[in-house]
């Protein structure tokens, strides 16, 4: 059990993959670390397609072969009219995780570098002194202690309520998160199992799409996610399910998922005097596909730099810590703002739109887009519709 | 007046994210809220994926 006489170096509040990049770090680092997370399993129940590019290992180190589902090759996508390109990921491919897995894999790694980490453990408030975050009051089991530290990691997702408590306004604006709601499905008829599908079109997923991600021969987390709209996500999920029996027809349900999914209102500051803010919770998640695995581990490794860096100065206020935002900004944010917009283009964009976009474009351009680059050729395509051409100035 | 239905609602914390007062939190046992703080702008209705807010101003 924890020790709360001892002083930590960092508490990192949420053993997610945001956490865990953060505890690993600063562990292995010599400092002394705690990790506490509410829920009483880690990483379940998921909120989360569970899809992950190959490319992240890079950041996140060898995914071992327990955390993946299936291995990923290609895309379809599908447009409003059935017309579908189809994007061939080669070397870029990807996996399905079990996230259940996974999570806990990064959680064990963060412990085995010398974190202490403890599920079923609500922080419930930060302590304040002189203007400075110095630890959080937390409960386990009905009892509540405190626990003191010289930084305070709020990797609560996307709730991000440990933020707020210390003084830093991480609320989302709605527009800025969408709703996601998701099936894990069984005994799908799947058309291929090394590819994802995603499906378009403002009456199938308005301002959103809808995925089937398989897991196995015949199961997949079948999701949707759209920006807030007339009915729920739910209702925009079932539908889909009613009308396409040729995959689902006597399809089983395993697992229900829900959650919010940040896209967009990168924050320009994630410090305060002894605070970090990390992951979902400092809206660190690519907004074209909502994909958040990579983004919360990177943003936590950049804070774990920073957090090293400023405990070795003995200067952990905000301006201290400041240096988190430049470098993730530098490395991160202005990417991800690129590609904001270029969401915000995509969501604008009519069934007509959809299909002649699938039309003109192939699986390669896609690609490109997704990673921010030649948007000048996405430019190209959409003024030539007239409609259109007010939307491809947003991109410019 | 703010109600939710405890039976639909999947504690995803979607509602949380966007509360603008901070009156709602995801407990062990469910999701809190605080009357208190809440000012019925209805966000949390239109975010939650499974339509388990219902939020009415009160005039
Ligand atoms: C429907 C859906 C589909 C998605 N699909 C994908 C996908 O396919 N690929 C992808 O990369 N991303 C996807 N994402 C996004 C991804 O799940 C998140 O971006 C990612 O989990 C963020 O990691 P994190 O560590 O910041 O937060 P989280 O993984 O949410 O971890 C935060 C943790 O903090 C805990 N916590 C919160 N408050 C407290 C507290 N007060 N005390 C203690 N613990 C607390 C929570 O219980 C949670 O375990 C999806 C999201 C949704 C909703
Ligand atoms: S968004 Fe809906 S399902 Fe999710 S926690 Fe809030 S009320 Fe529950
Ligand atoms: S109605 Fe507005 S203030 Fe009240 S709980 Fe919902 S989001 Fe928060």
């Amino acid at each position: 059990m924890i020790n709360t006489n001892k002083e930590y170096d960092i508490v990192v509040v949420g053993a997610g993959p945001g956490g865990s990049a953060v505890a690993k770090k600063c562990a292995e680092a010599g400092l002394k670390v705690v990790m506490l997370e509410k829920r009483q399993e880690i990483g379940a129940p998921k909120r989360c397609a569970e899809g992950l590019t190959f490319s992240a290992e890079k950041i996140i180190g060898k995914i071992p072969e327990k955390c993946i589902s299936q291995n990923i090759d290609t895309g379809m996508v599908h447009a409003p009219n059935g017309k579908c390109i189809e994007i061939n990921f080669g070397d870029s491919g990807g996996y399905v995780l079990e996230r259940k897995v996974f999570d806990k894999w990064l959680a064990a790694r963060a412990s085995r570098a010398g974190a202490y980490v403890q599920a079923k453990t609500e922080v419930k408030d930060v302590i304040k002194e002189n203007g400075f975050v110095t630890g959080v009051k937390a409960e386990f089991e009905g009892e509540e202690f405190e626990i003191k530290a010289k930084i305070v990691v709020a990797a609560d997702g996307v709730e991000s309520t440990v933020a707020r408590k210390a003084g830093l306004d991480t609320t989302n604006q709605i527009v800025n998160v969408d709703s996601g709601f998701q099936y894990e499905m069984s005994n799908l008829k799947l058309r291929d199992i090394h590819c994802l599908d995603i499906f378009m079109g403002n009456k199938v997923a308005p301002r959103g799409y809808i995925w089937i991600f398989p897991k196995g021969e015949d199961t997949a987390n079948v999701g949707i996610g759209i920006a807030t709209a007339e009915k729920t996500a739910k209702y925009y999920l079932d539908k889909f399910i009613e009308n396409n029996p040729q995959i689902f027809k006597d399809a089983g349900i395993i697992e229900v998922n829900s959650g919010g999914i940040p896209v967009g209102g990168f924050l320009d500051n994630m410090v305060l005097n002894g605070l970090i803010v990390v992951g979902d919770a400092a809206h660190q998640v690519n907004p074209i596909h909502g994909g958040g695995l990579k983004e919360a581990t990177f943003g936590g490794q950049i804070a774990g730099d920073i957090i090293i860096e400023a405990l070795k100065k003995g200067d952990v206020s905000q301006r201290g810590l400041s240096e988190y935002n430049k470098i993730w900004w530098k490395e991160r944010g202005n990417f991800l703002k690129k590609v904001q917009k270029l969401r915000e283009v995509v969501e604008k964009l009519s069934d007509n739109d959809l299909n002649m976009l699938a039309e003109a474009l192939s699986g390669e351009d896609i690609v490109n887009f997704t990673r921010g680059n030649k948007i000048l050729k996405l430019g190209k395509v959409l003024i030539k519709n007239p409609r259109l051409i007010t939307l491809a100035k947003k991109l410019f | 007046m703010w109600e939710i239905d405890k039976k639909k609602c999947l504690r995803c914390g979607g509602c949380v994210s966007v509360c603008p007062k901070l009156a709602l939190e995801l407990k062990e046992f469910g999701l809190s809220h605080d009357k208190n703080l809440c000012i019925e702008c209805g966000l949390c209705e239109k975010i939650c994926p499974v339509g388990a807010i219902k939020v009415k101003k009160n005039d």
